[in-house]
């Protein structure tokens, strides 16, 4: 498992699901370990009944089946599926709408899928799930991306409550690939996948949505804040180690 | 039955040893720049079988080393020989033409085990050698000026027998600079190659270039750097010390360029290829208001009673 792990961190994550389905067929006996230690590309159905597409992941799975955060049902239909609560069903269904308003002002598009479900020790959890395509053919404003996806993962584990507080721990994962192709400067892919986590003791006033929704959008910009300046900075540094661009310094000169 | 059932399950998730090699190949292969040895040692311990791993290390090595221009140490330490299709004798010798030397290597343990002098039909006539050793030192002089450690080469791969001006021949200049730095989870490689070829008949030298650079940083994360590109570009055949000058001249040029159209899809990246994955700020140029949703819905009942909206 420990190999595994050391590989998922070598294998050039644009070909993350490879590396898992090549890794489930070597290691069956670790393939819960590995579906759940390893994130892979989100997948999307369509709910026939809204009309909308939803994002498929471990927590809304049952067999082979997904349930759909729109409909409630699971598709392909399924009996005896389990099912949250009716209240956190409440929850869940205002956390999808007003999680698609965050979407739609942070991405411009993508899709989104929230789902809930009680655990053990009398608190719950929840996921919140986005999937976007920035490239040029699919939802990318500015048609830049020969090819560009994004996949966030959040886990929130919310406990149980005492004296108006409550402990949030929220786990993060942010994958993505983009790819710019051009005649004069070649195809140029960066691809990452980065996670982090954050724990917090709120009070309940404002509910749990608020809270949730804040510490999502804290993480949301520090992941995207890293990739950017940190990760993508530290790739610029290498290949300027490699290569030194004084020379375009020195060629520059002369004209000035 | 139910016995039935669970056999055919089995043999349908039991991988056979071809299948096994064909995924620890894979995973070789796609081994970032310098990693190989790491990728190796997990695959390894993964597959828990010597003979399984020792087929698929020995199949995949050669070709990662070869696509990877890696570079190993003779063993005397009197220079390096550089690891490519073109400098291939036999698929453990490399030519290192610079020295007339051939070196014996072991591809899976990445060492130069022996050197031997080249034999005579190993090595160009001396009109080829001419243009060859003049491309070699020009381009000697610009690696050591441009690339802090960089190693290169130039290799005759076409028409090495011929030796006087009238019949056509081809050189490949082989740069390969590669870092890796594990202390600070970072590795990376720049590769170009550079296929000249000299034509008599319309007294040309076509030039086609190849660029690919790599970078791996991995810190609590993974992230790579993919980047290629290709170029073209032309000069006339003249004396072989004039020709590497302005070949060199036109590596330099189109290397140059590469290296600032990398750094401007860098600079580009915050403000504008990023934004179309996500955004920094929303569209509202405020956070989102959390403690304030119950407007969405208000807006959404508004909407619905006027008949506007979706």
């Amino acid at each position: 498992m420990e190999a595994a792990m050391g590989l998922m961190r070598r294998i050039p994550p644009k070909h993350t699901e490879t590396a898992l389905s090549a890794l489930l067929s070597l290691l069956p006996e670790h393939s819960s370990d590995l579906l759940s230690q390893v994130d892979q590309p989100l997948q999307v159905l369509c709910d026939m009944e809204s009309g909308k597409e939803f994002i498929l992941c471990e927590y809304n799975r049952d067999a082979d089946s997904y349930r759909s955060p729109w409909s409630n049902k699971y598709h392909p239909p399924l009996e005896d599926a389990p099912q949250p609560s009716l209240e956190l069903r409440k929850l869940e269904v205002e956390a999808n709408e007003v999680f698609a308003i965050y979407r739609d002002q942070y991405y411009e598009g993508g899709i989104s899928s929230v789902y809930m479900w009680e655990d053990e020790n009398e608190g719950f959890v929840a996921c919140f799930l986005i999937k976007k395509d920035g490239s040029k053919t699919g939802h990318g404003r500015r048609g830049y991306l020969e090819e560009g996806a994004w996949d966030a993962i959040h886990v929130i584990e919310v406990g149980p409550e005492e004296e108006e507080i409550v402990q949030y721990c929220l786990t993060s994962t942010v994958m993505l690939t983009l790819t710019t192709d051009n005649e004069s400067s070649g195809s140029f892919n960066l691809s990452g996948s980065i996670r982090r986590q954050m724990s917090m003791k709120l009070s309940v006033s404002e509910g749990h949505l608020c809270n949730m929704g804040k510490m999502i959008e804290e993480m949301e910009g520090k992941l995207r804040n890293s990739l950017d300046q940190v990760y993508f900075g530290k790739t610029n540094e290498m290949v300027c180690t490699l290569r030194p661009p004084t020379e375009l310094v020195q060629m520059k000169l002369p004209d000035a | 039955m139910l016995e039935e059932d669970e056999d055919f399950l089995e043999s349908e998730t039991q991988l056979t040893d071809d299948q096994k090699i064909e995924i620890a190949k894979w995973f070789l292969l796609n081994a970032p720049a310098g990693e190989i040895q790491y990728v190796a040692k997990d695959v390894r311990a993964i597959l828990k079988d010597e003979n399984i791993y020792k087929k698929a290390a020995e199949e995949s090595f050669p070709s990662y080393n070869k696509s990877h221009l890696i570079c190993l140490e003779f063993p005397n330490r009197s220079g390096d020989v550089l690891i490519t299709s073109f400098s291939e004798v036999d698929k453990d010798e490399y030519l290192d033409p610079r020295t007339a030397q051939v070196a014996r290597v072991d591809h899976v343990k990445q060492v130069c085990k022996d050197v031997r002098p080249a034999r005579d039909e190993e090595l160009p006539s001396a009109f080829v050698e001419e243009y060859r050793s003049a491309m070699d030192a020009e381009i000697m002089k610009y690696v050591s000026e441009t690339y802090p450690k960089g190693i290169c080469s130039v290799y005759c791969t076409k028409g090495k027998d011929v030796e006087e001006p009238g019949f056509d021949f081809e050189l490949v200049v082989v740069i390969s600079a590669a870092r890796h730095s594990p202390q600070n989870f970072c590795n990376g490689s720049w590769r170009s190659i550079w296929n000249i070829e000299f034509k008599d008949e319309i007294q040309s030298v076509e030039v086609r270039g190849e660029m690919q650079v790599g970078a791996h940083y991995f810190e609590e994360g993974n992230v790579q750097l993919d980047a290629k590109h290709e170029c073209k570009d032309t000069t006339l055949i003249q004396s072989p010390d004039d020709s590497a000058i302005s070949l060199v001249n036109i590596i330099r040029h189109h290397e140059t360029e590469y290296l600032a159209s990398l750094q401007t899809s860098y600079l580009k990246l915050p403000d504008t290829t990023f934004k179309d994955l996500r955004r920094k700020l929303p569209v509202t140029r405020t956070l989102f208001p959390w403690h304030n949703t119950a407007q969405f819905s208000l807006t959404r009942d508004i909407e619905k009673e006027l008949g506007i909206g979706k």
